[in-house]
């Protein structure tokens, strides 16, 4: 007999006995070959390739197709939410926001003066907090590896200004920025964050197989941190299983094979989800749903982050602490420009939430043109007089 | 039954709006006798940066438009001025004390010395600019472009005012320059009303910034603004001349000293001062 009608054989073996579910013995009899050849012939089947063989884990991509019902997670169980019925009940059980407080709150904080040496420590604080970001369909490798240079040496003229958290840039993105970064990758203190936005991002409108996929490549290629979006869609329908789902299965795609895992951001897109009880309630089902950092925004829509937004949300970490003693972060991103708003942001962590929130495993600036408004200040600080966007990098 | 007189508090001019100074300040103008005039806004070191801020915003679009564009806008603006002829007239005699026939005088100077820029808009870069000979098949060509944001001192005497004023901001427009002005302290209501002019004429709001108050305390702030490219200081007296071109030192910029041109001189030597030429090679043929 010659190799091609072995390969023949193979293959009808293959399909009698996986498609057809015969014996072997019954293979040989069919084939006119003895068991022992059937056995080998599958053998062969499989070591050629005409057979694969996959195992699906029940518990990651197959769980997330649930039709009914939600993924609990330990948090969500903490809190008696197991099912569609208890997270519709907790989210919409929560008491209703306060607007005009909550505008007024954040009116009153946005007044405090912050001067000289504390306008100094204000302003370096703010660029350790900082997760510097490109996200333009025209980004390159050259435009993500200057960034990279930007994070790690913000003002080349003054070496002592601090280094920012993170990058933030699109998945395909993440592999130069961690090569430009080296050994410098870190968690936000140890060294400079790689944020990815994966999820379709910024409208989330895909299949969730995609939003898996998404996760899972920017975490193969090294980020250390993912910001997702919520299927704003869904959230605003009713649909909040959908929602909850997602985060927890986009949760899942964030693990390693060594079994760390990349930190989880969740967007909401504030500006999409219109009132504040909303924002509110989404805080609430991203946490349960398992979110490391809460976000308000892609910086795609307007308004994007607001103060009392911002402050909203910060209140909801508090209350999530006070109930469980574990610290959630926030990050607002989009339309913080000026070191003058940024400082406002700064008051409203520490009196909302507490000073241990201003830090950057729990609290981020998604920004870009932030920083060098930043870094003028700290120029007219130090020299006396006012700088300009000459000496600053251009971005 | 007497009627209350309604006197005018002057303010600022940033970006094309008129606010209060950020500081609250506002110092009283007094005729020559001693009579009040009016309240006008006194300018912090804030004022001036807000209104650096506003300049350079106000950049691109006025360097960027064309020439003749320019042009038109200047010619607005004399008349608009013309129009209103009558009330500058009227508060320079108020404010200065001289007689209504030099009053008049000045404010059709003033006119004039516009439409005399409004002229040189789109002339200028054929007497300023030029074809270099190369030898090689390409055109050389120099253009003189704009500076960028200037910060200017106006001069002001009791016969000038108002023609010091227009004297040194005209010529800085003229190549598609943006202006931060310090009005003279003692004649500030010409040039605030002046601001009127200029806000209800077509020029885009930023382009020209006015402001009122200490010129001593203000002027150095400028000059040592490092997103402030030139600075004009013809109106200054000799020890703040010498503070601001100190202070300048530290970034590069341009510096008009005073003396250099007359308080309400038209010159075309006075354009030139605020302009970079740049210089492109462009191939004469691909044969």
């Amino acid at each position: 007999m010659t190799e091609t009608s072995d390969d023949v054989l193979a293959l009808r073996a293959a399909r009698l006995y996986y498609d057809e579910s015969k014996t072997q013995d019954e293979i040989g009899d069919l084939l006119g070959i003895t068991r022992w050849k059937a056995g080998r012939l599958l053998a062969l089947a499989r070591d050629s390739g005409i057979v694969s063989i996959s195992i699906v884990d029940s518990t990651s991509e197959a769980d997330v197709h649930a039709v009914d019902g939600i993924l609990a997670t330990e948090r969500s169980r903490a809190h008696g939410v197991t099912d569609s019925t208890s997270l519709r009940a907790f989210v919409h059980g929560l008491p209703a926001v306060d607007a005009i407080g909550l505008e007024e709150r954040a009116a009153r904080l946005a007044t405090r003066s912050i001067k000289n040496d504390s306008k100094r420590a204000a302003l370096d604080t703010i660029i350790r907090l900082i997760d510097l970001t490109t996200l333009e369909g025209a980004d390159t490798e050259g435009k993500v590896r200057s960034l990279v240079q930007k994070a790690l040496l913000p003002d080349p003229a003054d070496p002592t200004a601090p280094r920012v958290a993170a990058v933030c840039v699109y998945p395909d993105m993440v592999r130069h920025a961690i090569a430009a970064l080296g050994t410098r990758v870190g968690d936000g203190v140890t060294g400079i964050a790689v944020a990815s936005v994966a999820t379709a991002f910024p409208s989330g409108r895909s299949t969730l197989e995609v939003k898996i996929a998404d996760t899972r490549y920017a975490v193969a290629q090294g980020a250390t941190e993912i910001d997702m979006v919520i299927d704003r869609g869904a959230f605003l329908s009713g649909d909040l299983d959908t929602v909850f789902n997602e985060i927890v299965a986009i949760r899942r795609a964030c693990e390693r094979a060594d079994g760390t895992r990349a930190h989880l951001k969740v967007i909401f897109e504030t500006g999409e989800l219109r009132t504040y009880d909303n924002i509110k309630r989404a805080s609430w089902l991203a946490i349960l749903a398992g979110a490391d950092f809460i976000k308000t925004s892609t910086g795609k829509v307007q308004p994007a982050a607001t103060l009392p937004v911002t402050v909203l949300m910060l209140e909801v970490v508090r209350d999530w602490f006070v109930l469980t003693g574990e610290r959630i972060g926030v990050k607002p991103a989009g339309g913080i420009r000026q070191s003058k708003d940024a400082i406002r942001y700064l008051v409203a962590v520490a009196e909302v939430a507490g000073e241990e929130w201003i830090h950057p495993h729990l609290f981020r600036f998604g920004a870009s043109s932030l920083l060098n408004d930043v870094l003028l200040q700290r120029q007219k600080m130090t020299t006396g007089h006012y700088s300009g966007p000459d000496y600053v990098t251009v971005d | 039954m007497s009627r209350l007189a309604v006197p005018k508090t002057y303010k600022l001019f940033i970006g094309g709006k008129f606010p209060r100074s950020e500081s609250g300040r506002t110092t009283e103008i007094l005729s020559p006798t001693g009579t009040f005039i009016a309240n006008v806004a006194k300018a912090s070191r804030k004022d001036a940066r807000d209104a650096v801020v506003a300049a350079r915003a106000a950049w691109s679009g006025w360097s960027g438009a064309t020439a003749y564009n320019r042009g038109q806008v200047l010619y607005r603006v004399a008349e608009m001025l013309e129009g209103r002829a009558e009330q500058f007239v009227a508060e320079i005699v108020e404010a200065t004390g001289v007689t209504p026939a030099v009053a008049r005088t000045e404010v059709m100077a003033a006119i004039d010395t516009l439409v005399w820029h409004a002229g040189w808009t789109d002339k200028f870069a054929q007497v300023h600019g030029g074809a270099n000979p190369v030898a090689g098949p390409f055109f050389n060509l120099s253009v003189p472009e704009s500076t960028g944001v200037v910060a200017l001192v106006a001069p002001s005497t009791a016969e000038s005012s108002l023609l010091g004023l227009v004297s040194s901001i005209a010529p800085a427009l003229t190549t598609g320059n943006v202006v931060v002005a310090l009005a003279s302290e003692s004649a500030p209501c010409a040039a605030m009303t002046f601001a009127e002019v200029l806000s209800t004429s077509d020029v885009p709001g930023g382009v020209v910034n006015i402001l009122t108050g200490d010129v001593a305390e203000v002027a150095p702030w400028l000059a040592s603004h490092a997103d402030v490219n030139a600075l004009d200081l013809t109106g200054a007296d000799t020890a703040l001349a010498l503070e601001c071109e100190r202070a300048a030192a530290e970034t590069l910029k341009r510096v008009v000293r005073p003396g250099a041109f007359g308080p309400t001189e038209s010159a075309f030597e006075r354009i030139a001062a605020f302009v970079e030429t740049k210089t492109v090679w462009h191939t004469k043929s691909l044969a």
